[in-house]
């Protein structure tokens, strides 16, 4: 699974974009941000805890995205 | 990259010893107030209240500012461009999703500049406003949580306007990493938000905070938070920046501790203390908001205010303005500065004509001073007991020339036989979103300023002048056009023979009530 951005909720703060490790975070039309999901490793291998939840100011935007099979570490 | 981080870490941040301070403060804290000594062109900074000079390269820094000197503010401008919106922390009296009231935060998707588009506004308002004199980065989130944005626009705008002081508000959360850039990039003002210096107070104000990598929660969070914001006040002290601590007044949660806030940020060197009133109201969608928390009265906030005045210099004349406000405070022009207007616009920045604009004005703050103390010669050897506030409608400028009706606030003095202080202001605009449409707006204005026993216009109707004159407030209109204080100091001053003869008695006013919502566009 990757995470993923819930759209409604985002304010387009930028805040997540330069804490994810994979530089999987980037700017979308409106201003908002969204996630690649080929490039998130759930923080794995880098963190403790999944970077773009700890800073995100709205919670439940952040969240797993069910489309996509668990990140296995290499 | 990976880090771990664990609370030693942050424990470390508490057992930094600061190195010796004294002297710093000596320059900066001991005195307290200082006010223009007629001619010599120099103002008062804070309180306004007393009248020792600062040392000269401090003085420097805080004579042609608005927030730091209330003399100033008067004259001179200052903007705020809207270059940061990421943040590190969560406060309960900010909501992310829209307006923050308290903090000077407009909603967030709402106003976002690049740098470069922040560099070209500043030009685009220093030509059109030449006594705009001060740059500052307050949000929307936290300046020091996007550090290249942030350093990126003071960077561009030292290099096209290098006549325009630069400053920055922050939580405080990362400073100790920034104050060397900071002194660096010549940043010479630094505010710091402090509500609390007990974590257990803290865990009431934050909810979590973002540090190391780690979201902290609670008490541990405040613990980190305030380590670090006392730590990066030692080092602004240590080196010479002048630092002004924003604290807001919750009632009921941090209003007896702000009195600690203030001991703790006095013995490190803090130049100006600003507590502010929390703003709150469901529609704002805080959690203090939703809980119910009120906001201090105005009697509250100047009971604290004056408790701490012994203390240290304390600034009034906050207007907690947004982080894209442009012009005087208590003014808001930054509608003529849109982002579509200002890349439009044709910039001529032209350095010799704002200086010959701010030599005209610094003499027209010289003429306020000059005033103010040829009348204070005439309260010389009275003595009274009698304290009493009026409020004034000003455009600036040291005068009351604005007419009642058009007044979007009011400036409070207090009047005693030691002269006449600034202590405040008060809002009297309608809050868009507030609900308050319905209501008479004359009632609003008297609720507002309830505790004053005369209100100074330069014109006013007749019928409000009656209302005004049922809840004993005297409206005065002969004085428009003249300097306040000097106008003041002359009303107070045949006030005390009217007592003294008889003609009136002297009633002591009650309490009046805090405008809710931020400071918006007129
Ligand atoms: S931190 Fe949250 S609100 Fe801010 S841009 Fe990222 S997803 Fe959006
Ligand atoms: S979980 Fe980590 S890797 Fe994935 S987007 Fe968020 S910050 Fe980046
Ligand atoms: S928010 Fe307060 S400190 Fe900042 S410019 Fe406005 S009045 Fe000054």
């Amino acid at each position: 699974m990757a995470f993923k951005i819930v759209e409604e909720n985002c304010t387009g703060c930028c805040a997540c974009e330069p804490e994810c490790p994979n530089q999987a975070i980037s700017e979308a039309k409106g201003g908002l941000f969204i996630i690649d999901p080929a490039k998130c490793t759930e923080c794995i291998g880098h963190h403790d805890e999944p970077q773009c939840v700890a800073v995100c100011p709205i919670d439940l935007t952040c969240i797993i995205d069910d489309n996509y099979p668990r990140y296995e570490a290499a | 990259m990976q880090t771990t981080h664990n609370q030693t870490e942050a424990g470390a941040v508490g057992s930094h010893t600061p190195v010796n301070i004294d002297e710093v403060m000596q320059q900066v804290a001991d005195h307290k107030g200082c006010g223009t000594s007629g001619g010599s062109g120099k103002a008062s900074c804070g309180s306004g209240a007393g009248e020792n000079d600062l040392p000269k390269e401090i003085w420097d820094k805080v004579k042609n500012h608005p927030c730091y000197s209330e003399e100033a503010h008067h004259h001179y401008a200052r903007m705020h461009v809207a270059v940061a919106p990421a943040c590190n922390i969560q406060c309960n009296y900010c909501n992310r999703k829209y307006d923050c009231a308290n903090e000077s935060r407009p909603g967030v998707v709402s106003e976002k500049l690049t740098p470069e588009q922040a560099a070209k506004k500043v030009l685009a308002v220093a030509s059109t406003i030449p006594q705009m004199t001060v740059l500052g980065i307050a949000g929307p989130g936290d300046p020091l949580a996007n550090p290249e944005k942030t350093f990126k626009t003071f960077e561009l705008i030292a290099k096209t306007a290098p006549d325009i002081k630069l400053c920055v508000s922050t939580n405080g959360l990362t400073l100790p990493e920034h104050v060397e850039r900071l002194s660096q990039y010549n940043i010479d003002h630094v505010t710091i938000t402090i509500n609390m210096v007990d974590p257990e107070v803290g865990a009431k104000i934050y909810p979590w905070v973002y540090y190391n990598k780690k979201r902290y929660a609670g008490v541990e969070a405040a613990k980190i938070l305030t380590d670090r914001q006392l730590q990066g006040l030692e080092m602004l002290t240590e080196r010479g920046i002048l630092s002004k601590i924003n604290s807001v007044m919750i009632p009921g949660i941090n209003d007896q501790p702000l009195v600690e806030v203030n001991k703790a940020v006095k013995s490190r060197g803090a130049f100006l203390h600003n507590i502010m009133p929390l703003i709150s109201a469901p529609e704002h969608g805080t959690v203090f908001g939703l809980t119910g928390q009120r906001g201090p009265t105005a009697q509250e906030l100047k009971a604290l205010q004056d408790s701490c005045e012994g203390e240290m210099n304390m600034m009034r004349h906050c207007r907690q303005c947004r982080a894209d406000a442009v012009g005087l405070l208590g003014e808001d022009r930054s509608a003529e500065f849109t982002t579509d207007k200002i890349m439009e616009m044709e910039v001529n920045y032209d350095l010799d004509s704002r200086k010959a604009y701010q030599a005209a004005v610094e003499q027209e703050r010289q003429a306020v001073v000059a005033a103010k103390q040829e009348e204070l010669q005439t309260l010389a050897g009275a003595h009274s007991d009698i304290k009493m506030l009026i409020a004034v409608a000003t455009k600036g400028s040291g005068k009351v020339n604005e007419h009642f009706g058009h007044a979007t606030e009011f400036q409070i003095y207090e009047l005693s036989t030691s002269g006449a202080k600034f202590v405040g202001h008060r809002r009297v605009d309608l809050y868009c979103q507030g609900g308050y449409g319905e209501e008479d707006a004359l009632a609003t204005v008297i609720r507002a300023i309830n505790d004053c026993h005369a209100v100074f216009v330069a014109k006013i109707g007749g019928c409000p002048k009656n209302d005004l004159k049922a809840a004993g407030i005297d409206p005065v209109d002969q004085y428009a056009n003249q300097f306040i204080e000097q106008s003041a100091i002359a009303y107070f001053k045949e006030y005390l023979d009217k007592v003294a003869s008889g003609e009136i008695e002297h009633i002591v006013k009650g309490d009046a009530e805090i405008r809710q919502g931020a400071l918006i566009a007129a």
